[in-house]
């Protein structure tokens, strides 16, 4: 059975439709990357997935409960479950970083101070911040934020990790180091991690399956090596980087050459 | 004509939506308020209250002081400058002592602590909102009517009433230094006509109304900060309004309940 089940998924803002029907399965144990354009719905989704947000119609199922559907205090129950590392890290800027990861800690556990100081340590030992909990995320570069974090995340043990564009911003290096971080965080902890990104090596580095989104549906899911060998033109389109029609040349030029004629027409 | 309808209609809707938001997160805040309290509360909680207590009480009592004293002068030495006419300059003493108990104490005490402490409120909450660390709170099930609004509600309510009442000693001792400059009276007759003057109602009211200024203040000030959409540019609209808009519920409100007090209240 699916730890996370996603059925007819259909969300609109404004009357626009930004997610039209998605169907997906989340395996225990698996790392599902969520791989997209910008706008392509990948943010939308993870939004649901953590019950941020209602969808018009559809459901998302975790640990067997519609949290499309279920009361306030059932997904707060499920959520204790969830960690959720968002992509502008967004830690608490009044707190310092190892008041940011014992925050869950003191809030959901009654655990002494020595021990929540302990397991504090322990968290941002595992992303490499142990030196840095006194600091206040404005103190921290991009790259330690993120893993920040991902420790807080971490905090509570969660059977389900979610990471929102967790390389984004990044030079390659810290990059490929939160890869190596998200591989370790998977083995040490059999978690299942859902990523979202764009960023096509840290997606095939990590995943064991890839959804592939473009304009609010799936284009493709399966493993990764599926992908890479998909023959679907939005896939190959986003794998071989060919440009979009964004930039419509003869459409760009068409629009110049009436503006130039009507410029002349005045003089 | 139309158009006019239109705009008078949809400016309407706006103000009813912006007073039923109000009233929802009051009784929200309400129902969230016990977590705040000392021993039957949250620690953590009561610590943020008290943070906040310092912050915009004891941070403004500088000012208000200050305030009090400069409008103890100005109303003291404007009705001396009428009484004194009519042979009536020990009138004064009445006029400061139960203005500022029954009306200008809170009042001003209101428009100082909306000026620091509702811009303030807006810009932390509406920053927090840019920043993700309202949805960060919600997956990490806490609420941020719990975690945020409640502290600040419960330390206004503490705190103005008893800025409002060192509002009203350090105007009334403003007009003791008016009288003792001008009439020689002395500062132990003088305290003893103000307590004269001055009846346990007029302190009550005064009370009364300090209380519903912070729930105005406190709730327009977080309120605003919530409705934040966008960026940056978003917040300081917000920091703005929050002063404007609570400034003048704060006066509308004064109107109102100087309005029932003199009807109902008999001296």
């Amino acid at each position: 059975m699916p730890i996370i089940s996603i059925r007819d998924l259909v969300v609109e803002y404004d009357g626009r439709r930004v997610l039209d029907g998605l169907n997906l399965d989340i395996g225990q144990g698996e790392t599902m990357v969520l791989l997209g354009g910008s706008g392509s719905g990948k943010s939308t989704l993870l939004r649901q997935i953590i019950g941020l947000e209602r969808p018009k119609s559809g459901s998302v199922t975790i640990k067997g409960v519609d949290i499309t559907h279920c009361s306030g205090a059932e997904l707060k129950k499920l959520r204790r479950s969830i960690g959720v590392a968002f992509q502008s890290a967004a830690l608490f800027n009044s707190l310092s970083v190892e008041d940011n990861v014992a925050l869950m800690l003191r809030e959901h556990t009654a655990l002494a101070p020595s021990i929540i100081d302990l397991m504090v340590w322990m968290k941002l030992a595992v992303v490499g911040l142990a030196g840095f909990g006194k600091l206040h995320p404005q103190e921290l570069s991009g790259g330690m934020k993120k893993r920040g974090a991902v420790a807080r995340a971490l905090a509570l043990d969660p059977e389900i990790l979610v990471l929102d564009e967790p390389s984004a911003g990044l030079d390659p290096i810290v990059a490929a180091e939160l890869d190596e971080l998200i591989l370790l965080l998977k083995e040490a902890f059999h978690m299942t991690v859902i990523v979202v990104t764009h960023e096509l090596p840290s997606a095939f580095r990590i995943a064991d399956r890839i959804a592939m989104l473009y304009q609010g549906t799936f284009s493709s899911v399966g493993t990764k090596e599926e992908i890479q060998a998909s023959q679907n033109p939005r896939v190959r389109q986003f794998l071989d980087r060919i440009p979009g029609d964004m930039a419509h040349a003869p459409a760009v030029a068409a629009y110049f050459e009436k503006y130039l004629q009507t410029q002349e027409a005045y003089q | 004509m139309a158009t006019v309808l239109e705009s008078v209609g949809k400016r309407t809707l706006d103000d009813l939506d912006y007073v039923g938001s109000l009233n929802i997160q009051l009784w929200a805040t309400l129902r969230a308020m016990r977590t705040a309290l000392p021993f039957v509360g949250n620690r953590y909680r009561w610590q943020a209250t008290v943070r906040q207590m310092l912050q915009i009480g004891v941070d403004a009592l500088p000012m208000v002081s200050l305030m009090a004293i400069c409008t103890g002068f100005i109303l003291a030495m404007q009705g001396a400058s009428e009484l004194r006419r009519f042979g009536a300059l020990n009138y004064v003493i009445d006029l400061v002592a139960v203005g500022f108990t029954r009306e200008l104490g809170p009042l001003l005490t209101a428009i100082a602590v909306s000026g620091r402490s509702g811009s303030s409120f807006a810009a932390e909450i509406g920053t927090m909102k840019v920043t993700e660390e309202l949805d960060s709170l919600r997956v990490m099930a806490l609420e941020p009517v719990e975690f945020v609004l409640a502290p600040k509600y419960l330390a206004s309510l503490i705190v103005v009433p008893c800025l409002s009442v060192a509002c009203n000693v350090c105007g009334i001792f403003a007009g003791a230094l008016f009288m003792f400059f001008s009439t020689h009276l002395s500062p132990a007759l003088y305290l003893h006509y103000v307590m004269n003057s001055i009846q346990l109602h007029d302190v009550v009211t005064g009370l009364i109304k300090s209380v519903a200024f912070a729930t105005i203040i406190a709730h327009v000030g977080c309120l605003e900060g919530f409705r934040v959409r966008g960026g940056p540019d978003s917040v300081g609209r917000s920091t703005t309004s929050a002063v404007v808009k609570s400034t003048f519920l704060v006066i509308l409100a004064d109107a109102a309940f100087t309005a029932i007090f003199y009807f109902t209240v008999k001296s």
